[in-house]
């Protein structure tokens, strides 16, 4: 078996890696532990982006995950505004964008994920996507210059929670979403069809079974294109179309890239590297299935994870119930556990009519899932069901 | 060692529920109580994990 690193390397600066770095502190690691991260922000908490400070009622900074202070005293040391370009695994070298070659010994990849943009639309501003701190606060500055209309291009989580927000703040917001119903695959049609009339209750024009064909404007963008001919006036345009792991810069390394970083379940990619967060794809045994998640809490956990990974090569596989939480105008909506938009809804308590109540997923006899609107105890409760591999009945018959 | 939750950061998402449902609990008002704010000793590696994973990191551990 290899021995535990001397020294380790993490590269990504934010949520996965600033967990990782924290986890080896408290699992006792003491040799040098440094965090390399592209953006210039010492890590920050992403969700806020398209809550809180979107809307203005916090200050970028109350953002922050950490602060100098926080990070000297547990030693870590950062490396911000610096990118890694490339990784060799035979020399342990990361080559970094101002040409210089660090030494690594052990390494977590945290690189996350950046958005999907639309082609075409690079050089007209007013255009955005929102991922970072800085692509907030471009969006924010478009938002307080009180635009007339508001285009979100897809309705997924992030494009609903930018509709919500931008309504918030009393614009007109128009949201394009290629499904016939939001978020059916991930949801369901009847689910997905809730989350569309919250929107349509708040006044947003909510257009859906129609892509977007074009986005155009003279220096700044004016216009949106339908794929049904339509055009729709526009100041500010939001694309939240997804996002694509940020793994260019393995290319070559020998690593296994396909749509991630793949790694073991263990979150292992290699000999004393490990992935964890939006990067990385893993098989979790808990679902018998592989695969890659982007939520908050996975991050902050696979983090930990994945820093426990290296220290000790038997601490066994990471098998969480994914969750995660999104807040539009006064419902927190939560999801944990893995559903399909084809497993068996059933609600389980409250009322859909009242937008307050959770409803359970089920398939092949199992409960795989568990919505909630307002209600997160029940979510909490029937994630634990999930955990214990229960089955949809048990989870039927169930009173919390 | 004595539990601290800054109400004004909690969100009320029952994180820390689901790991100590015997000293946290979100009730139907979308609130959160604490059932025990002094745990004993032997329920503080469940009341660190709570710390840790809190999205709003909202709690903390007063040693009084
Ligand atoms: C606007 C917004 C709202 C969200 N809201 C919610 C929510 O309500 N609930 C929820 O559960 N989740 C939410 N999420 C998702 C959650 O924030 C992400 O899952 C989480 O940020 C992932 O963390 P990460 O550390 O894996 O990756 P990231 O946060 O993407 O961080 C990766 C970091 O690595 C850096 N990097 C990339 N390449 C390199 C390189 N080559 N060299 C050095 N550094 C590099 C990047 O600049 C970035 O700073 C939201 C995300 C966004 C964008
Ligand atoms: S985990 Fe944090 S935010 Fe969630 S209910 Fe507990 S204290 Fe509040």
């Amino acid at each position: 078996m290899t021995q535990a690193p001397r020294a380790i390397t993490i590269v990504g600066a934010s949520l996965a890696g600033l967990n990782a770095a924290e986890a080896l502190r408290r699992e006792g690691f003491d040799g040098p532990v440094t965090l390399i991260g592209a953006e210039s922000h010492l890590p920050y908490d992403r969700p806020p982006l398209s809550k809180q400070v979107l809307a203005g009622d916090w200050e970028p900074e109350r953002a922050a995950l950490t602060d100098p202070e926080e990070l000297e005293e547990d030693g870590i040391e950062s490396r911000l505004g610096v990118r890694a370009t490339a990784l060799d695994l035979n020399t342990r070298q990361l080559t970094l964008h101002t040409g210089e070659t660090v030494e690594f010994d052990g390494l977590v990849i945290a690189t996350g994920a950046r958005c999907r943009t639309m082609p075409g639309t690079e050089g007209i501003s007013g255009v955005h996507v929102l991922r970072s701190l800085d692509d907030c606060l471009a969006l924010r500055a478009d938002f307080e210059a009180m635009p007339q209309r508001v285009v979100v291009v897809g309705a997924g989580f992030i494009g609903a929670e930018v509709a919500a927000t931008a309504r918030g703040r009393g614009l007109d917001v128009t949201m394009v979403e290629a499904l016939p119903t939001p978020l059916s695959r991930v949801l369901g049609d009847a689910m997905g069809e809730v989350c569309a009339e919250v929107h349509r209750d708040h006044g947003v024009d909510l257009r859906t079974a129609v892509g977007v064909e074009h986005i155009a404007g003279d220096g700044r963008v004016e216009r949106v294109t339908l794929s049904d001919g339509s055009t729709i006036d526009a100041d500010v345009v939001v694309v939240g179309i997804g996002v694509i792991p940020n793994t260019e810069w393995l290319d070559g390394s020998g690593l296994e890239v396909d749509d991630g970083v793949v790694c073991d379940a263990s979150c292992l990619a290699a000999d004393r590297v490990t992935a964890a967060g939006d990067v990385a794809r893993w098989p979790n045994e808990l679902f018998g299935e592989t695969m890659r998640v982007e939520h908050w809490d996975n991050a902050a956990q696979q983090g930990a994870h994945a820093a426990r990974c290296l220290l000790d090569a038997a601490v066994g596989p990471f098998t969480p119930v994914p969750w995660f939480w999104s807040d539009q105008y006064d419902r927190k909506i939560q999801l944990a556990g893995r559903v399909r938009g084809d497993d068996e809804v059933r609600v389980v308590t409250g009322s859909v009519e009242e937008r307050r109540f959770a409803a359970i997923y089920g398939r092949a006899g199992r409960i795989t899932g568990v919505l909630g609107f307002n209600r997160p105890r029940h979510v909490m409760r029937y994630r634990a069901l999930i955990e214990q591999r229960a089955s949809f009945d048990e989870a039927l018959a169930a009173e919390f | 060692m004595r539990i601290v939750v800054d109400f004004d950061l909690c969100e009320s998402n029952a994180v820390c529920m689901q790991i100590a449902p015997d000293i946290f609990e979100v009730r139907d008002d979308d609130f959160l109580y604490i059932l025990n704010e002094t745990p004993g000793e032997g329920d503080r590696s469940r009341v660190e994990e709570c710390v840790q994973r809190c999205p709003k990191q909202a709690i903390s551990i007063a040693e009084d």
